[in-house]
């Protein structure tokens, strides 16, 4: 019999793909129509149904001058991208360090920490939202709203356009343009972004995450707690250390697009596992749906703009291996069981009554299925939200989250980051295994060479390079080490964990790692950095360089990129090249923790 | 001098042995290595661990100071034998080079001051000639210099260059004209004009081709190169941020941290050093195949580009058809036997020396048993060919007999007062229809009948082009045929498409338009029309045999003259690709193992529960190490025969070759070290090495 935890996770794959094929679809029209052709489609009924986005399109080029026409080469593309991408960062950073003299700040917060001001803009305009500061206790309402809630909506337009210039670069041949970073990012959040928001943020409203502009509820316990799960406030009032306080903010509005961004920055600081956040079993089911959604559904876009779904379904297919055989690694050992909880009395088998297996850090209203299934989902999608504490899973559990992140954020991935950094390996297994059957390697008819080869040499050669030596920093210095709450090898694993977020961008953090320091907001805060534009701006190189050239038409000699043994090569390169990067660093974090666990008594 | 014919040596060659050993110790220069990133960090680690040697000799090191002192010398081991092995490819070119360059002798020229005979002779040395000049080269000389006959004709023996023994013939004007320095002539006389100046000829660069002197990178082999680096320094990363994460480990634990002599090991073992230690003698080896081929690249690069062709232009004749057309079929006239109108179409050929004459003598003695007649005993009078009648045939014993074009004998008939019969002008057109040429025989008015002449197609062809098909590559005749006889022999053949009545300018639009289509498109050319078409073709074949306008255009030269050779071209051209991704496959898969024994032996001391990691059971720490180390140096040795040979290619679909190389050096490359390290490491132990 399947349990229910399986057949929970089945159902969610389910209605995933179903949803993701017509998104994936209205996403590849979006992009694809011309400037010029004013609409998108020939259907008068769906014009109508764009007509208002179209026209909320057009205002914006005329405010803001943007000739929608233009086209741009690489080079101005990635210029245009990085000076956006720059300007926010600048804005949020601003905003943070000034909230204290901005209205929206009712519960009187002081201005963020330098560092941690840094760390934010980077880590929230980079599509990563790391945090290192805890959401209601740094941040007012108007840095949540105008800082990171904007942040939010422009990264992850930001990856989209990046993807989609790529995507031309295929689908076009013999041109030196990849398309305008300006309208890509426009249509990106006015066609996408802002419609699926604002239904899903609706739709948590409904299932009681809070959006008001209300201050923190105050109230006095009935009896004294003894351990609060909230700090007795400090307010500057003086009230009476009984007086306690809930956090409310405008929390459902940021929440819908960090999950469709893939961003998972939280509003309040134990993310998505507070009841504000995320309540209900089925919120915690939609919310897991939102963050694949966009990702798994570009695979469709991609495949459709390049003129071969068969294609992108290769690429989702690879995607999706990687994921379940995680997704089983993650949740097998979690619901086993941790021995120690075991030879402690403590029931651990499903039940009527309990779910059962390893509980600890878990939330009762979802379990250990849909808590495995969040961080694997997370972890895999670079969202980087959590509904569990991932420092307490079992330690192979506790690798599958971090191997996801280490494979470069490709397993579904960032919106749009995810499918382009899938695309780089889709380029270096071709060329490997392109040269296995005897022709100069050709992805969808363009021919990989020594140019590309090297763009995509640095696109897999950055985010572990930041990981590395990131954590070698960490565990050389004593500011490094003086934020590791763990000993042993479950220490590294935790610091490890960190830099393996930051720096492909994901944001999930393991918890049990002090890094709200100025050390670990400098650290992350560059890991982030590089991790995101360090591989963009290559990409868009790339694209730049493809879009010249011819497409080489298919034939009995080509290689195949859209059958099984193309799928099982790209898995098997994926794993490999991330794998062998990170086995000896795993091996001293969570491999030797796991063989303790089973071997030392 | 036959030495391109007779180059299959052993690949253990004894004098190319001893050359390759002492080479590999010569290439150990840094600047030599630094060409190669993967085998230059295998150097600089064997410096390193030289260094630690000395240092725990002195003082307690890090380890033992044998085990330092075995990974160092297995580390040196690997830069050897990948310098041998480059060597290995390296010297079979240059036995090559050298031979050639016997040939390149000083010789005295003869050099005219104008274009004839009667011109003074002023004797130079060949190295003075310049383009331009102009040279006599009579019996016995060896021809100085690359050149073109403007004037006379000689037998020339090319055998220095194309190890052919049996003379060709050199004349001024049309497509025998050009003549290759190094040669020598052997009857007669020959003027020629100096096409080429010293240094810059023929022979000049293909010494230089085969020797691998100028060898410069590929662009694929660049763009290898490029992945190969980016995973040098990943691995570089992982080692170097090894050493803090188990100071760390150990911090926290106990024991030591990895030492310094396991990291460099532990790098060595995950760089790419297989593909890294072969990819250039696969690129060499490549080169050497295509010489056995006889023929000459002018750039690796158009070697790579052979192995992307996917469009080949063929010549109907020669390669796809015989030679010549051949008599196939009598078709006689109503109340004419078949033997009749054989016997009448043979006498008509006795004096008829061309191909197509000859070949109605043989089909009529072999149907019918006719014997050839003397034309002398039958007193017969012989009526050329000739442009006006198109009609060629015999007078004898009150007989007129006439073959030729249809049209012509019709005319020839209906002015004898004679009929043209409706059966044979029926059988005229079928035979047209089936793509063969129709000849008609009549005697004074009457019409005896047809006889079909008809391309042969050569046989196994046909299978040829299917595995061409196959292949991904497209077969495109091109004939001056009318599109008809073009049509049936194409269909005969099995080619994808033709060109019929093709001139120069068809040839090059028909390269253009599948170029603009993304197609690569090979061709063999040898006249001086063929130019045009050849400098356009991405993966161009001279014949030897051809003008130097052609060879000019060219990036390939075909000693042989073989017009099949192209076919052999792509499939070489493929095999290099191949064989750089298999062992590109093969290196990286081999990896894992690495890990398996490496990273327990690594952190024994600091977390002994990880040698539950040690699948192979390997006897001890430093056993494993060394193991891998070992496995790692020596599967470049293993490697070499079939980087030199190259991976077997099959004229088989991509989907298929994909399969099957992944399971043999992908699969095989998981394997295959599991096995050597647990074997090496049996073999150490029952040596008690460690």
């Amino acid at each position: 019999m399947i349990s229910s935890g399986v057949l929970q996770i089945i159902l969610f794959m389910l209605v995933l793909f179903a949803l993701a094929v017509p998104l994936g679809n209205y996403m590849a029209l979006i992009y694809g129509y011309l400037p010029e052709s004013k609409v998108p489609v020939k259907s008068a009924k769906t014009n109508a149904l764009l007509r208002p986005f179209i026209a909320g399109e057009n205002l914006i080029y005329r405010m803001a001058g943007v000739k929608p026409a233009r086209e741009m080469g690489w080079r101005e593309y990635a210029l245009a991208m990085l000076v956006f991408n720059l300007l926010g960062m600048t804005f949020t950073y601003l905003v943070q360090r000034l909230q204290f003299v901005l209205p929206g700040n009712c519960e009187g917060l002081a201005a963020v920490s330098a560092d941690c001001a840094f760390n934010t803009a980077v880590s929230f305009a980079s599509n990563t939202n790391w945090q290192g500061y805890g959401g209601e206790t740094t941040m007012s309402y108007l840095t949540q709203m105008l800082g990171l809630t904007v942040q939010n909506f422009l990264s992850a337009a930001s990856g989209l356009a990046v993807l989609i210039a790529l995507t031309r670069a295929f689908s076009r041949q013999q041109v030196e343009t990849i398309g305008n970073f300006f309208v890509d990012l426009t249509r990106s959040v006015i066609f996408i972004l802002l419609p699926l928001s604002t239904v899903l943020a609706i739709f948590l409203v409904s299932q009681g995450v809070v959006q008001t502009f209300g201050g923190y509820v105050r109230y006095k316990p009935l009896e004294q707690m003894v351990e609060a799960a909230v700090p007795p406030s400090s307010s500057p009032s003086g009230a009476a250390p009984t007086v306690y306080k809930i956090a409310r903010g405008p929390a459902a509005s940021q929440i819908a697009i960090k999950q469709l961004g893939t961003n998972g920055g939280g509003f309040f600081n134990v993310n998505s596992s507070h009841p504000l956040e995320n309540p209900t079993p089925l919120s915690n089911f939609i919310e897991m749906l939102a963050i694949l959604l966009i990702p798994v559904a570009l695979c469709q876009t991609f495949g459709k703009m390049v003129g071969s779904p068969r294609n992108g379904m290769a690429l989702l297919a690879a995607m999706t291996a990687i994921f379940v055989a995680c997704l089983a690694l993650c949740y097998m050992p979690e619901q086993a069981g941790n021995p120690a909880f075991t030879a402690m009395g403590i029931e651990q088998n499903a039940s009527a009554e309990s779910s059962g297996g390893n509980m600890e850090g878990k939330e009762v209203r979802f379990g250990v299925a849909n808590s495995a299934l969040w961080a694997v989902a997370t972890t895999a999608a670079s969202n980087g939200s959590v509904n569990s504490m991932h420092d307490s899973f079992i330690p192979l559990a506790g690798l599958s989250p971090m191997l996801l992140m280490q494979l470069g954020e490709v397993v579904y991935g960032g919106v749009g980051s995810g499918l382009y950094g899938m695309l780089i390996f889709a380029v270096i297994t071709v060329f490997i295994a392109g040269l296995m059957v005897g022709r100069t390697p050709e992805y969808l008819g363009k021919k990989i060479e020594a140019f590309e080869m090297k763009m995509s040499s640095l696109v897999i050669l950055f985010p572990p390079m930041a990981v590395l030596l990131g954590t070698a920093l960490a565990v050389s210095l004593k500011d490094g080490m003086a934020g590791v709450l763990n000993g042993g090898a479950h220490g590294f694993s935790e610091i490890l964990y960190a830099f393996s977020s930051a720096a492909n961008n994901n944001g999930s953090a393991f918890a049990g790692l002090s890094a709200n320091t100025p050390f670990y907001n400098y650290a992350l805060g560059v890991a982030m950095f590089v991790g995101r534009y360090a591989l963009a701006v290559p990409v868009l190189a790339l694209a730049g360089s493809l879009v010249r050239k011819k497409k080489v038409p298919v034939s009995a000699g080509t290689m195949q990129t859209d059958n099984w043994l193309f799928v099982l090569l790209l898995v098997g390169v994926v794993v490999i090249f991330g794998g062998l990067t990170f086995v000896p660093a795993l091996a001293l974090g969570p491999i030797v923790e796991q063989l303790q666990m089973i071997f030392t008594k | 001098m036959t030495q391109t014919k007779n180059n299959s040596k052993s690949i253990l060659d004894s004098a190319i042995l001893w050359k390759a050993v002492i080479d590999s110790f010569v290439k150990l220069d840094p600047r030599v290595q630094a060409r190669n990133p993967v085998m230059f960090v295998v150097e600089l680690g064997s410096v390193i661990t030289t260094l630690l040697f000395f240092a725990a000799l002195s003082h307690p090191g890090e380890a033992a100071p044998t085990f330092i002192f075995s990974i160092s010398i297995w580390l040196w081991i690997t830069v050897l034998f990948a310098n041998f092995a480059e060597s290995m490819a390296e010297g079979r070119g240059k036995a090559q080079a050298d031979s050639l360059r016997k040939s390149r002798k000083d010789v005295m020229a003869k050099k005219l001051a104008e274009a004839s005979l009667k011109s003074a002779i002023k004797a130079v040395s060949a190295s003075e000639l310049r383009k331009g000049d102009i040279v006599l080269v009579e019996a016995g000389d060896t021809i100085p210099c690359d050149g073109e006959v403007i004037e006379g004709v000689a037998s020339v023996d090319e055998s220095a260059i194309t190890g052919e023994s049996a003379p060709v013939i050199r004349e001024s004007g049309g497509d025998r004209s050009a003549v290759t320095g190094g040669t020598r002539v052997l009857s007669d006389w020959l003027i020629v004009r100096i096409s080429a100046n010293p240094g810059e000829t023929f022979l000049d660069r293909m010494i230089s081709m085969v020797e691998g002197a100028k060898r410069q990178k590929t662009p694929n082999e660049i763009a290898l190169n490029i992945l190969l680096a980016a995973l040098t320094l990943v691995f570089l990363l992982v080692t170097f941020t090894l050493y803090p994460f188990s100071s760390y480990s150990a911090s926290v634990s106990h024991g030591q941290p990895v030492s310094l002599t396991v990291l460099v090991a532990l790098l060595v073992c995950l760089i790419p050093t297989t593909i890294g230690g072969l990819l250039s003698a696969i690129g060499i080896a490549g080169m050497d195949r295509l010489i056995k081929a006889n023929v000459i690249a002018m750039s690796g690069r158009a070697v790579e580009a052979a192995g992307d062709v996917d469009m080949l232009l063929l010549d109907k004749t020669g390669t796809i058809t015989m030679g010549n057309r051949q008599a196939t079929l009598f078709v006689a006239a109503k109340g004419i036997s078949e033997s009749e109108l054989a016997d009448a179409a043979q006498i008509s050929s006795l004096a008829d020396e061309t191909p197509e004459g000859r070949s109605i003598v043989v089909l009529a003695k072999e149907r019918f048993s006719i014997r050839e007649r003397n034309m002398q005993e039958l007193d017969a009078e012989f009526v050329p060919f000739s442009a006006q009648t198109r009609m060629s045939g015999v007078n004898f014993d009150g007989r007129e007999i006439r073959k030729g074009a249809a049209d012509a004998v019709e005319a020839y008939v209906l002015d004898q007062g004679g009929t043209y019969p409706e059966e044979v002008r029926e059988a005229v057109d079928n035979i047209a229809r089936n793509g063969g040429t129709p000849l008609v025989v009549s005697d004074r008015g009457r019409v005896l009948g047809a006889v079909q002449l008809k391309d042969i197609v050569k046989g196994g062809i046909k299978e040829r082009f299917a595995a061409l098909r196959a292949m991904g590559i497209k077969t495109v005749m091109i004939t001056g045929d009318n599109p008809l006889t073009a049509a049936a022999i194409a269909a005969e053949a099995g080619v994808d498409d033709y060109l019929a009545q093709a001139t120069p300018e068809e040839k090059l639009r028909l390269i253009r338009e599948a170029q603009a289509g993304g197609r690569l498109v090979a061709m063999t050319g040898d006249g001086t029309n063929d130019a045009p078409a050849l400098a356009q073709a991405d993966v161009a074949v001279a014949m030897n045999t051809g003008t130097q306008a052609a060879k000019e255009a060219c990036n390939m030269v075909d000693l042989d003259s073989s017009p099949t050779k192209l076919i052999e071209i792509v499939e070489i051209g493929k095999q290099l690709l191949m064989t750089r991704g298999a062992l590109t496959t093969f290196s990286i898969a081999n990896d894992v193992a690495k890990y398996f024994a490496i990273i327990p032996a690594a952190f024994a001391t600091t977390y002994p529960v990880l040698n539950k990691l040690n699948v192979m059971q390997l006897q001890s720490p430093q056993s494993a190490v060394l193991s891998a180390v070992i496995f790692n140096a020596l599967v470049i040795l293993f490697l070499l025969p079939l980087a030199l040979k190259g991976v077997r290619y099959r004229a088989v679909g991509a989907s298929i070759l994909l399969r099957d190389n992944l399971l043999i050096y992908g699969l095989g490359g998981i394997v295959a070290p599991f096995i050597g390290i647990k074997l090496i490491d049996m073999l150490l132990s029952s040596l008690r090495l460690v």
